[in-house]
């Protein structure tokens, strides 16, 4: 797959990253990501074909733990509130999210 | 560039293992040493900017606190009274926590890291945080949104990242000890290019739990020092399983210093002749080339072996790491803590403007290529293929390391480069990463220490890659390199502007000014 990268590829991505960009940096993002992922499609000359995926270089196994949370060990709900940029009594403050 | 012998030792001139036995037998206070350390930093950092916040009174309470203990006839940890300076990415309680980021500028942390607590209850002491590329995503520390770390070596250069921060801090003797954190080469290549040792422990080795996470299945913390016996002491009291993180093995953690005792006669070392290529610099190559006539005079063998799968290392980490980290950094939002916006009109608008307007161009264009990849029609093209290659990647090390114990490369295919030299291009940047990159797709330990100079008196670094919870052994070579060098004792020439501070040191009850 050659890597062809329109504006519009980008503004999507951006859209799906939550992020938003300035007409400047949807430009040289575009040049930018192209020149990068085509560097990125040598990788399909490799043969993958009965390989398996990496995802954890070791094997995981989940680990449970009580429901409980520990506010000397991770903090307590007045340190967290303080970080918070609008907050009101215990709770963070956002904007509507249901119209 | 040796320090002068005939000058009273001072305090910043001491490794940190000196400093632990010598505050232990009281010959001089943990107060003392990290008024030093302070007043170093105070001196040296206007020039080499490594720390974002240094926590003076914060430092001095818990080496009094240290003084204390030992006064009251307590036990004291194993690290007591030593000065770590910390990488700006990992949480300690009620200290700022930027990662050198406009997200987090105001980011204050509410609990402990792992390694953070492990270090408090060992006695050590938190002397400051360091400068990075924001989110840990560089390889200069020229991405960080605070300001620009020099090299102590050479103020116009880089100091390398992402880690650039704790490597130069250590290089230039503010702090004996630093930790770093490594995704892609970020502690190794830093301490290469300022001349220190930097360890990268295997996946699984130290918790992640406190680093701010960038690529969960590449991340590691780890070491600066600049030595391996202080390497060793530092990656003993952080190693270990934790609870808080399911990554982390359930594997003892074994005396390091104890270990790099053992002799290294018959250790098989295997130069893969994929990292040795033509457009390295020659210098580096002659550095490595002689380093490695050191090490056949230790007693080990060397031969010539094949990573066939390198060339594809860089590509298989620039959709990993991005793809992961996309996830990761979505966390910054606007919501709950760091930069929000002031103006936006609805939810859509406040995520996109505080994350467009909070986050750097390097984080952003990775974000990006981490989001492109995962993305609905470019998954398998992309991130289910890199997957697919990290495990053929992987695949040439288990075969190799049935046939040798160490392998050995430069760290860094060259010195350290130009402030600006190259901030244009992303892909020339990401470059620099190409022999430490694959130590952390395959999971594997990787070390580098000080094995030369240029002509122009730029530090190069040796690397060494062990087997999967093998880091006695790359500690043990590295130990008896130094042994029969002393690169790793060369100073900064910048740190002699503070040879007038070393003349007031030295008192134990040196009184604060």
């Amino acid at each position: 797959m050659t890597a062809k990268i329109t504006k519009e590829d980008v503004e999507h991505v951006a859209r799906l990253a939550r992020l938003a960009l300035t007409e400047e940096e949807k430009e040289r993002y575009t040049a930018q990501l192209e020149s990068i992922l085509e560097y990125i499609g040598q990788l399909n000359q490799l043969d993958t074909k009965d390989v398996p995926p990496t995802t954890h270089v070791l094997p995981l196994r989940n680990v449970w733990r009580e429901d409980q949370t520990d506010p000397e060990r991770f903090g307590d709900r007045r340190a967290i509130l303080k970080n918070a940029p609008e907050a009101e009594g215990p709770l963070f403050k956002v904007k509507k999210v249901i119209e | 560039m040796t320090d002068n012998d005939s000058k009273p030792m001072s305090f910043t001139q001491l490794t940190a293992a000196e400093i632990v036995r010598k505050i232990h037998a009281k010959e001089f206070t943990a107060e003392a040493v990290t008024m030093a350390y302070l007043d170093r930093i105070r001196l040296l950092d206007l020039q080499i900017h490594a720390f974002n916040e240094v926590f003076a009174d914060r430092a001095l309470e818990q080496a009094k606190a240290v003084d204390a203990r030992l006064a009251r006839g307590e036990t004291v940890g194993p690290l007591a009274g030593v000065p770590v300076a910390v990488k700006d990415n990992l949480l300690i309680r009620g200290e700022h926590c930027t990662c050198s980021s406009k997200i987090l500028q105001n980011f204050v942390a509410t609990y402990d890291a792992t390694v953070i607590q492990k270090l408090r209850e060992a006695g050590a002491v938190f002397i400051g945080h360091t400068n990075l590329d924001e989110f840990a995503m560089g390889s200069s520390t020229e991405n960080s949104a605070l300001q620009v770390t020099r090299n102590p070596w050479d103020l116009t250069r880089i100091p390398g990242g992402s880690s650039g921060g704790s490597a130069a801090a250590v290089a230039a003797r503010m702090a004996p000890l630093a930790l770093g954190s490594d995704t892609g080469g970020s502690i190794r290549q830093p301490a290469a290019l300022c001349s220190v040792l930097g360890f990268k422990p295997t996946y699984g080795r130290v918790s992640r739990f406190g680093l701010i996470a960038f690529a969960s299945s590449l991340d590691q913390i780890g070491p600066f020092a600049t030595n391996a016996e202080d390497g060793a002491l530092l990656l003993r009291v952080i190693a270990g399983h934790d609870e808080q993180d399911s990554t982390v093995v359930h594997r003892p953690v074994p005396d390091y210093n104890v270990s790099i005792q053992k002799d290294v006669k018959g250790l098989r070392v295997g130069l893969p002749k994929e990292y040795f290529i033509d457009g390295m610099d020659k210098e580096v190559d002659a550095a490595v080339r002689q380093a490695v006539k050191e090490l056949e005079g230790l007693g080990v063998t060397v031969k010539e072996i094949s990573l066939p799968h390198t060339e594809a290392c860089l590509a298989v980490y620039y959709i990993l790491a991005p793809s992961e980290a996309s996830a990761n950094l979505s966390r910054f939002d606007g919501v709950r803590y760091g930069y929000r916006t002031p103006s936006s009109n609805n939810l859509l608008e406040l995520y996109e403007k505080s994350r467009g307007e909070g986050f750097g161009p390097e984080v952003k264009r990775r974000i990006m290529l981490g989001t492109y990849a995962l993305s609905a029609g470019y998954y398998d093209a992309y991130y289910a293929k890199a997957q697919k290659v990290r495990t053929l990647i992987k695949q040439d090390f288990d075969k190799v390391f049935e046939q040798v114990d160490v392998i050995v490369t430069p760290t860094s295919p060259t010195p350290a480069f130009k402030i600006g030299e190259k901030t244009a291009d992303p892909l020339q940047m990401y470059l620099s990463d190409i022999f430490t990159i694959s130590c952390n797709l395959a999971g594997l330990p990787g070390l580098s220490i000080p094995c030369g100079f240029t002509q122009a008196k730029l530090p190069v670094g040796l690397q060494f890659l062990g087997r999967p919870f093998e880091e006695e052994i790359l500690l043990r070579l590295a130990h008896h390199f130094e042994r029969v060098t002393d690169w790793h004792k060369r100073v900064p020439p910048v740190s002699t502007v503070a040879g007038q501070i070393h003349q007031e040191e030295g008192s134990a009850t040196a009184p604060r000014a």
